[in-house]
């Protein structure tokens, strides 16, 4: 020590995360669906310095095998793949749907989500934990998309789930952390990795959702929708590390009035 | 492709029947395909032009190993689902 640098905890120098067994320092995961074009995913996904991303699993177009696919643009060696099960509303469609990714990518780590109809797309618990325990039995890692319900929480992690990931808003809504008292008693009672997934509309979203403690965030709309999607990722990396900082440094107790900056001893008469 | 005669027994779909090359006839992601020949699924998804190391196959809804392409034979009535990583969230 040089006596001039203020103390750092080491929580914020080594800040890392683990999921499944897998080590991140990245605590910011993102989407690869809804941009303009591939070259567009692959410069918003670097800016935004997210280890993890998510991915949808579907057919190939046979009329145009030739096309460019996703992994030529988001290298899978680079970033962790996590499928998702997007579109299946049965507990068979998302094992076949994981199953044929885990062949495509080698990988058991997988993020389940199972949606209700538009135009909530409200997580479906009952599928959704079918899906997790057919999963589970077959040997997946599964980050698992549900309400913000701490019963339905508790149980999927006691299911063996690895990370348990709560809507902050409907997915694609923008509508930012609409129960934040909710999503705290989450993070209070997890005992593996929390992250909203969903509703993140903007950096300050993110930010909050760091600072109420969640592990990690992910989201995609919010920056593939965004005017300037690359110059947006850059926002939700800075703001998820800034939530992340805040939540560790502890924020000062709220009060009801005011109590002066510059001491009140001293002044002149 | 090493030996796929040892595989012929597993195939579903209609038996060698002479010596001329038999017409398969698959149902790719949903679509009706014929290939004439010995299909493997190697062959399969060279015959379309999809690079083996970027899809999954599943063969009636079961998954197909990709280090059984080369082996794995093909039959008429095969339902086959070939799928790739794409954006999502």
């Amino acid at each position: 020590m040089d006596g001039i640098s203020p103390a750092v905890p080491a929580e914020a120098l080594d800040d890392t995360w683990t999921v499944a067994g897998r080590r991140f320092r990245s605590r910011l995961i993102v989407g690869t669906g809804k941009y303009k074009d591939l070259e567009e995913t692959a410069a918003a996904i670097a800016a935004s310095g997210a280890e993890i991303v998510t991915v949808a699993v579907r057919r190939v177009n046979l009329s145009d095998p030739g096309a460019p696919m996703l992994q030529d643009y988001v290298d899978p060696k680079v970033y962790t793949y996590l499928p998702n099960t997007a579109g299946c509303h049965t507990a068979r469609d998302a094992v076949r749907t994981l199953r044929l990714a885990r062949e495509a990518g080698g990988w058991n780590l997988v993020k389940l989500e199972v949606l209700g109809p538009p135009p909530h797309l409200y997580p479906d618990m009952v599928a959704t934990f079918e899906a997790a325990e057919a999963l589970i039995k077959d040997g997946f890692e599964v980050m698992v998309y549900c309400a913000d319900d701490p019963v339905a929480a508790k149980r999927l992690e006691e299911m063996g789930c690895v990370a348990i990931m709560p809507l902050g808003a409907p997915i694609g809504s923008g509508l930012g952390i609409q129960n934040p008292a909710m999503i705290s008693m989450l993070v209070e009672q997890a005992t593996v990795p929390l992250l909203v997934d969903a509703g993140v509309g903007t950096a300050s979203d993110a930010a909050i959702g760091m600072e109420l403690g969640c592990t990690a965030v992910l989201l995609n709309s919010a920056i593939a929708h965004a005017r300037n999607p690359v110059l947006m990722a850059r926002a939700m990396k800075h703001a998820v590390e800034a939530g992340r900082l805040s939540y560790l440094a502890g924020r000062m107790p709220r009060r009801m009035g005011a109590d002066p900056s510059s001491p009140l001893a001293g002044l002149i008469r | 492709m090493a030996a796929p005669w040892r595989l012929l027994v597993v195939a579903g779909g209609d038996a060698h029947s002479g010596g001329m090359a038999e017409i398969v006839s698959l149902t790719v992601n949903g679509e009706p395909r014929r290939f004439s020949g010995d299909l493997t699924v190697a062959a399969l998804l060279a015959a379309i032009g999809l690079d083996a190391r970027k899809v999954a196959v599943e063969r009636n809804e079961e998954i197909v190993p990709r280090s059984r392409y080369g082996e794995i034979m093909l039959a008429s009535g095969d339902q086959l689902e070939i799928v790739h990583f794409i954006g999502g969230g």
